[in-house]
């Protein structure tokens, strides 16, 4: 089959998907069936390997290779898979508990490595899948099953986590901006290293309209900010406001008022290697910012994990004496008797 | 050679050099035992060092040990007890005198023997005073100041001068066993290459140790020990875990697959990892994880992926793969897993040999989730059945657990290098690529292994999960019905393995009462006791386990000769249990010990004599 006439039907497995009615999951699912027949790869060179959670069910939903893990695990076997093959485009599906909380070792050595595989974390601030506890990036305060009275704890931001752990690409859209969703994870497809989407993404069972405030309809466009590289920082309904910065901190303006105008705007630089701004950025949060969506970070690195420890071992290959077992059986000392 | 001193021959010695860790007794040893081995006798060696990298300098606590035996005939282990006991300080000798035979050597370096040494030891007065020395011959040597006057115009400062005394003993003790010394020498020329210094001071140092133990007279006579009749060929000097890493690396050239060994850290198997790490020429892929878990997890994807893939560790390691080796099993994706035992439990005795995770090999992980379980005998052979874990995990699409132990991994023995065209065949059980509708979980019907269809190949995209598979489809399923046929194919499967795993045989009299049983790192000190007191006029026998899940297919029916079974073990009983459930039939009984330490020929031999006679 020719790579270029794949849609995104062909990637549908003949599985039913069993989310609950109105999870965003399923607007992910068609986010990510869009963008991958414009990947450039074949079918059978693509595989999607998944923890566990409600989000870890996705590899089953796509016909491409899938392997469905065990908790927090995911990025760990993906690293494996990718290591092991690096002409395999890899694709880790996780969640906010198996991502940050039981599998965030290997989520912040995955990004620290730069290995090349494409994590999309569908962050819903719940547990869904164990029926409502809270989760590592649950607001603090937040009522759930295992928290009556209100969580007591500070929740993680996975941007800073990502930038904090030497991250090359940290993206962020929401489940219900599928259209954003698709061109955002074709932009980490792309980068080589490790890229971190993060997706906001509702549970309408356990946690609904946890992002409520950002993706109301109404007021949606005065409380996010889509940032694009070498654009100016504009947003607002009117395109009327904006960002500054001004002594080492983001300040939120409107535009013609106290005489500014978008040439004092931050012009939004995702290549920079300085995680400072995006640091700032990726960790804005409503009411006292917008929320910033986007490819925030996507400063490549000019070679990836995979590729770096094939490169050292062609290298080696060239220099060594020994080729085979029997070579290295008889390398050293060694003695004959007679 | 000495003119006035005599030479007798004699047909084996055990010599333990010791001292604060720092003294380079483990560097010592291996050149004394590899110029031995060189020299063409048989060898086998132990190195006893504690966790602490420096533990305060003079202690008991920072002793370094190193044993080599050597000799004229077949050698299986390093010995119980040593001829000579090298002591470079005072805690050498606490730590090490209950291992000198009465009638040993004991070379120690008077110069540590201050009455600081000799307090931080532990002794209250003379050491020789507390210790009964009746019998044994002391020899006194000023090994620190000999080296500083050896050394005192050769440009290097007094640290660096210190750190040659090890040489010093080492000349000493290569005259009195009469070993050449240009092994040595030639060590010191490729490891010190950019340091022609070292090389001088080291060389003169190891010179001056020899001739030193020439010119004294304390010494009546030095000792021959011909080389051993053993089988003609090449050899090399392998201990376990290379052997280990050599073994995998065999049997992915055989297959034809990339070796991928996921792994992480940890004491006595990170030897293995190390030497995989190295292999890059062999095109060894190594993934150093953040975890345990990660090491195992990062395998099994490489699994996925088509590698043959392993993932190596001590028993704290294994129990945190427990939940990753039970996803291998669902997955039905070769794996192996190296456990090199240490004692436990929790982090236990790190430097120290057991066989104390043999339970949870078998059962350690939740569910139903059983695995090839085999253990290797010997430091050589652990080559073998490294190769042969990769196989049977390739062939049976199952992960299997390796276990050797700390005593295998550092041991070391000559080797006589095998021609890898006597190696098996490992047939990969790849789907073929014309086929059409492959099911992921259809089976052979005599193996019950699945086939393997690795990312990359078209037309065979398939998922696979750690959730309950449906039968043929491998599709996740929820019915009761396939989820005890599921069970009971995984079970089946692993017992097939048993039609390729060779009988069980058995050492020694076959009309003997007594069989002795014994698994995995204990062969050596086994087969020793076995043969004296064959020797000694009695009838014993001998079975040593190399496969333990499953078991031989002619187990019941050795077991079934013999009117007593003793099972002879380094924990409190596990494999004796183990036979216990699968034969229920025959009555076991038990010798165990349990000190971090390999057992010793002499506890072997009354434990066999008082069974024999009750």
């Amino acid at each position: 089959m020719d790579v270029q006439v794949l849609k995104a039907e062909d990637f549908k497995s003949d599985q039913m998907v069993r989310w609950c009615a109105g999870c965003g999951d399923h607007a992910i699912l068609s986010s990510v069936l869009k963008a991958l027949p414009q990947l450039g790869y074949k079918h059978e060179d693509i595989v999607f390997v998944s923890g566990i959670g409600c989000s870890s069910r996705f590899p089953y939903y796509v016909n491409t290779y899938g392997f469905h893990g065990i908790h927090g695990r995911a990025m760990a076997v993906a690293s494996g898979v990718k290591t092991s093959n690096p002409n395999l485009c890899v694709f880790v599906i996780t969640g906010d508990g198996d991502g940050l909380a039981i599998g965030g070792n290997h989520f912040i050595h995955l990004v620290r490595r730069d290995i090349d595989v494409n994590l999309i974390l569908f962050n819903n601030r719940i547990y869904g899948l164990t029926k409502g506890q809270y989760s590592p990036t649950s607001n603090q305060g937040s009522v759930t099953k295992t928290s009556p009275f209100g969580t007591i704890e500070q929740p993680f931001k996975p941007g800073g986590i990502t930038i904090g752990a030497n991250g090359t690409f940290f993206a962020r859209t929401i489940d219900s901006m599928p259209k954003v969703s698709t061109e955002i994870l074709l932009e980490a497809a792309k980068h080589k290293g490790t890229s971190i989407t993060e997706v906001l993404q509702n549970c309408v069972i356990y946690n609904d309209m946890t992002f409520g405030d950002i993706t109301d309809r109404d007021n949606r466009d005065d409380r996010i900010i889509m940032l694009k590289h070498g654009e100016p920082m504009i947003y607002g309904k009117n395109q009327e406001k904006g960002l500054m910065m001004k002594d080492n901190q983001l300040h939120v303006v409107q535009l013609g008022e106290n005489g500014i105008s978008e040439k004092d705007l931050l012009v939004h630089d995702a290549k920079t290697e300085f995680a400072g701004i995006h640091l700032l950025l990726a960790n804005m949060d409503y009411p006292n910012y917008p929320v910033a969506l986007g490819v925030i970070r996507a400063c490549e690195s000019p070679k990836s994990y995979d590729v770096k420890m094939d490169d050292q071992i062609e290298a080696i290959c060239g220099k060594s004496k020994i080729h085979n077992m029997h070579d290295l059986l008889h390398s050293g000392s060694t003695w004959e008797v007679k | 050679m000495s003119k006035q001193a005599k030479v007798i021959e004699i047909e084996e010695v055990a010599i333990r050099f010791s001292g604060d860790s720092g003294d380079g007794m483990q560097l010592t040893g291996t050149l004394f035992s590899d110029t031995s081995a060189l020299y063409g006798n048989d060898v086998s060696t132990f190195p006893d060092y504690p966790a602490e990298i420096r533990a305060p300098q003079g202690t008991v606590g920072g002793v370094s040990g190193f044993q080599v035996h050597f000799g004229h005939t077949q050698i299986n282990t390093p010995g119980d007890y040593c001829d000579v006991l090298v002591a470079m300080n005072p805690a050498a000798l606490k730590a090490n005198f209950r291992w000198v035979k009465p009638d040993g050597i004991i070379i120690y370096d008077v110069d540590q023997f201050d009455a600081k040494n000799i307090e931080k030891a532990g002794y209250k007065n003379d050491p020789f005073e507390e210790e009964d020395v009746t019998g044994i011959q002391l020899i006194s040597a000023p090994i620190s100041n000999l080296t500083r006057e050896s050394l005192k115009d050769i440009g290097l400062d007094q640290k660096s001068i210190l750190r040659c005394k090890n040489m010093f003993a080492l000349g000493i003790v290569s005259w009195l066993y009469d070993r050449p010394l240009d092994h040595s020498i030639s060590f010191f020329n490729k490891k010190f290459a950019q340091k022609p210094l070292l090389v001088e001071a080291n060389t003169k140092v190891l010179y001056d140790g020899y001739y030193y133990a020439e010119t004294i007279e304390a010494f009546t006579s030095n000792f021959k020990v011909k080389p051993a009749d053993i089988e003609k060929g090449t050899y090399r000097s392998i201990n376990g875990n290379q052997a280990v890493a050599w073994g995998m690396m065999a049997a992915a050239e055989k297959a034809d697959l990339q070796l991928y060994c996921g792994s992480y850290p940890i004491t006595p198997a990170t030897g293995i990892l190390e030497e995989l790490a190295a292999r890059k020429d062999l095109r060894v892929k190594t993934f150093q994880a953040e975890d345990e878990i990660a090491g195992i997890c990062t395998a099994i994807g490489a699994s996925f992926a088509g590698s043959l893939a392993v993932t190596t560790t001590s028993g704290p390691g294994l129990a945190l793969k427990g939940e990753a080796i039970g996803l291998a099993v669902m997955t039905e994706l070769p794996l192996v897993i190296v456990d090199v035992q240490r004692g436990g439990p929790s982090t236990g005795l790190p430097t120290k040999t057991e066989q104390s995770d043999l339970m949870q090999a078998l059962f350690g992980r939740n569910g139903e989730s059983p695995v090839v379980v085999i253990a290797s005998s010997t430091p050589s052979n652990c080559f073998d059945y490294a190769y042969m874990a990769c196989k049977i995990a390739v062939e049976h699409m199952t992960p299997v657990i390796l276990l050797t132990d700390g005593f295998l991994a550092n041991g070391t023995e000559p080797w006589r290098i095998p021609d890898m065209n006597d190696f098996p065949d490992i047939k990969v059980p790849r789907v073929a690529p014309d086929t059409k509708n492959w099911q992921p979980y259809a089976r052979d019907p005599e193996t019950l292994t699945r086939t393997w269809a690795v990312p990359g190949t078209a037309g065979m995209e398939h998922r696979l999960g750690s959730l309950e598979k449906m039968n043929i489809t491998g599709t996740v399923s929820y019915v009761p019905e396939n989820h005890e046929l599921m069970s009971h194919i995984r079970d089946q499967k692993i017992q097939k393995v048993a039609k390729d795993i060779p009988p069980l045989e058995i050492i020694g009299d076959e009309d003997a009462d007594l069989l002795i049983i014994g698994w995995g790192g204990t062969y050596g000190h086994l087969v020793t006791a076995l043969i004296e007191v064959r020797r000694e006029g009695h009838k014993v026998a001998l079975a040593q386990f190399n496969y333990i899940f499953p078991l031989p297919t002619n187990t019941g029916e050795i077991l079934g000769r013999f009117k007593k079974l003793l099972v002879c073990e380094i924990n409190l009983g596990q494999f004796a249990n183990y036979l216990r459930m699968q034969h229920p039939e025959y009555p076991y009984r038990k010798f165990n010990k349990i000190m971090g330490l390999p057992f010793t020929v002499k506890d072997l031999k009354e434990a066999i004599l008082k069974n024999l006679e009750d």
